[in-house]
């Protein structure tokens, strides 16, 4: 549980670190902005994904449960699922986080069960690399649903006001008993 | 397995890194989700607007007349003379930077081009080149100096850039708010839209509107009996939730007051409730107090996308109501919740079509109060009127039909900033329900976030560009959710109602929107009504479940 230790030591330094890596993908004017606004309406878009990252990575040091990670990693990607991001820019925030570990961790320290922690604390990484994608796909399968909602809404509203649509009555139909053919009355 | 490639050529063309060149040398990348589709050249058409065609925004070749340089300039000098107000937003800008993270397009989107500053840069620029002794005499020097003083000439991709970040303007103002300068941002998009309109470039989502409300009264094209089948659609939900029959009347001449609102109320839930609200507070007036208002089928709209394509033809659809009310002979109007309908009336109707000198006064029949804010345009806002009413103790209310609801309210835009309207919505919900939350100061009132998808901008196609814009408003909404429970974001117009479903079935989809008469009449006691088991919108009312269910 070294590696553990030192990443607990060095969590500030990470997490700002994989924040500016994060949000050194928008333009450089945004980036700016994104980091000085520390207020939370004046800045969602900056505020929640720091507070994603933190929460993240706070939780990739304990016992990974992967609804708490959903919880954390959503609000992020959700935001970058409508941002002007292709799918892997959008997600490759989470890999980032590996180099800044890296970089954290001075070569004297890399002894044989250090490296071993490190791959596996990357193998937890690449699983929320897993998660994020799931979420994106979610985040984007709800906006196509939005689009054809709103589509499909307009469309039967002009259907039913020309009055090419009516509705299944309550009250069934007060009909004889009609057989199509002799078996089938048969059956009955 | 030779083929394979290595990790790094793999990622090699996966560049997350946004390009590092100046906005004027980094070129408009047309992106499918944020631009909406171009207008029906039949839809220009008809209101005759010129060079109506089809054209597609992604295409290389957008159609354009041979002389459009020409056109946009001669517009842009007409303009610059006619408007005072945009000749001085065009020189005082000192980009302070004041009003740059105060857009919801910006915040949301990231896109340094949706910095309000940097909107009107765009069409500064071209003023600056065009227009000013500066632009010319450095100009004269060599292209290359003019960058030095922010200008640039208007060349087909300055004019794609125009048409896709004015497109993503929703007129809101609240950067202006910041401004020390006061320059109204809002103006400048709204002037540059009309140069684009010279050459027959805008939106559908706009134009069919337009041309439909200038045909049909409203801005879905329906026609009066289709309009009235629905009102009667409504009547009949009222009679099984209350037991009252509730009769409106249309196009009356005679009566004492003409109600307008917006058609969305008519035909899109879930403002539909909203109009469910309207018509039992009338249909109660009426029974108690002798209230006598009609509605028109012809002045079937409130709303004014006129006003997002040029100044005539915001004066042209907001004539129609004024022509009804004279028509009718009706004493004075009182207008629904509706957003940019209040903006064009307060703003601009007066020096547009007025002053209404046919019109009275407004007075409440029931209270006498004078509405004396509306002594030119004639027109009184709802929520006004029913504060009005409770503040006289003029309606009974059994404000328990609203416990199940958490309440926020969203200041719409145009109401708020347009014309001051803060406190009468607040009195009026608080009146009604028992349990209301406001959102952070920096995101209502004057500082309000916009839906994300005003002044024409509710098209399906755009939704990642609703979304963006969505996000700061939908950002506080999320807040009060998980600080208080709100389960529902009221507000009084009915683009927000429209566009504010989407934005919280994104963003945060515990929550609903409602119109503030919804919860009205969920709370009016109806003279002569049997126990209500449901609210409005027929869903159970917890606690007031049927006796014989039991």
């Amino acid at each position: 549980m070294r590696l553990n230790t030192l990443l607990e030591q060095k969590k500030t330094a990470i997490v700002k670190k994989w924040f500016a890596a994060t949000i050194a993908t928008y333009p450089s004017d945004t980036a700016k902005f994104l980091k000085s606004q520390k207020d939370p309406f004046a800045n969602p878009v900056g505020r929640t994904t720091y507070q994603g990252l933190a929460a993240l990575f706070d939780e990739l040091l304990k016992e990974t449960d992967h609804e708490v990670i959903r919880s954390f990693l959503d609000p992020i990607i959700r935001i970058r699922a409508v941002q002007n991001f292709s799918p892997s820019q959008a997600t490759s925030f989470i890999f980032f986080l590996k180099n800044v570990i890296r970089d954290n961790i001075k070569k004297e320290d890399f002894q044989a069960q250090l490296f071993n922690e490190l791959l596996s604390f990357e193998s937890k990484i690449d699983e929320l690399g897993l998660i994020a994608f799931n979420l994106y796909m979610n985040c984007r399968e709800k906006i196509y649903e939005l689009k054809a909602n709103e589509m499909k809404n307009r469309t039967f509203r002009a259907f039913e006001r020309a009055g090419l649509v009516r509705e299944t009555p309550a009250d069934k139909p007060d009909l004889d008993n009609i057989n199509i053919c002799k078996e089938a009355s048969n059956d009955l | 397995m030779s083929e394979t490639p290595k990790p790094d050529e793999l990622f090699s063309n996966i560049d997350y890194r946004p390009p590092s060149s100046g906005w004027m040398d980094t070129p408009v990348d047309i992106k499918k989700g944020i631009y909406s589709y171009a207008g029906n050249p039949k839809s220009l058409e008809y209101v005759g607007l010129p060079f109506a065609r089809q054209w597609n925004p992604i295409d290389e070749d957008w159609s354009l007349p041979e002389n459009w340089k020409e056109i946009i300039s001669k517009g842009f000098r007409e303009r610059l003379d006619r408007f005072r107000s945009i000749k001085v937003f065009m020189d005082i800008c000192v980009r302070c930077g004041a009003c740059a993270d105060k857009c919801h397009f910006f915040i949301g989107s990231g896109d340094p081009k949706n910095m309000p500053v940097l909107r009107a840069e765009l069409l500064r620029s071209v003023y600056r080149n065009d227009f000013t002794t500066a632009g010319k005499i450095i100009g004269s020097i060599g292209k290359n100096f003019k960058k030095i003083i922010g200008a640039r000439e208007l060349d087909l991709q300055v004019l794609k850039e125009w048409w896709y970040y004015l497109f993503q303007c929703t007129e809101c103002r609240r950067c202006s708010v910041f401004c020390p300068y006061g320059i109204d941002t809002a103006e400048i998009t709204i002037m540059g839209r009309e140069l684009l309109n010279l050459i027959g470039l805008n939106i559908d989502w706009i134009i069919t509107p337009v041309a439909n409300c200038y045909r049909t009264g409203n801005h879905l094209g329906i026609q009066p009996h289709a309009y009235k089948d629905m009102m009667d659609f409504f009547s009949d939900d009222i009679e099984e939730i209350t037991g009252v029959k509730v009769e409106p009347s249309f196009n009356r001449k005679g009566a004492e007051i003409l109600f307008v609102t917006p058609s969305g109320d008519v035909f899109a839930d879930p403002g539909t409730y909203t109009c469910v609200g309207y018509m039992m507070l009338f249909h109660y007036l009426q029974e108690k107090y002798g209230f006598d208002i009609t509605w028109s089928t012809y002045a079937s709209e409130g709303g004014n996308f006129g006003f997002f394509t040029s100044h005539e033809m915001m004066k042209r659809l907001n004539a129609k109501m004024y022509a009804e009310a004279k028509r009718l002979g009706v004493k004075w109007i009182i207008g629904g919740e509706c957003g940019h309908m209040w903006r064009v009336i307060h703003q601009y109707m007066d020096t547009m079509n007025g002053p209404a000198d046919f019109l009275e006064e407004p007075v409440s029949p029931i209270t006498g109060t004078k509405f004396e804010n509306a002594k030119s345009t004639k027109m009184v806002h709802i929520a006004e009127f029913t504060a009005d009413l409770i503040k006289h103790n003029k309606l009974e209310l059994d404000t328990s039909r609203n416990d199940h609801l958490k309440v926020t309210y969203h200041d719409s835009c145009n109401t708020s900033r347009g014309m001051g309207l803060l406190e009468e919505p607040r009195y009026v919900i608080k009146n009604v329900c028992n349990n209301y939350y406001e959102m952070p100061v920096n995101t209502i009132r004057e500082q309000t976030f916009c839906c994300g998808s005003g002044s024409g901008l509710n098209a399906g196609e755009n939704m990642e560009l609703r979304m963006q814009g969505g996000l700061p408003r939908a950002n506080a909404v999320k807040y009060v959710h998980e600080k208080h429970g709100v389960n529902m974001l009221s507000c009084i117009c009915a683009i927000d109602r429209a566009a504010l479903s989407a934005s919280v079935e994104y963003w945060v989809p515990e929550v609903e929107v409602t119109g503030v008469h919804e919860m009205v009449g969920n709370a009016l006691i109806l003279p002569g009504e049997h126990k209500r088991t449901t609210d409005l919108r027929s869903e159970p009312l917890p606690g007031m479940e049927d006796d014989d269910a039991e």
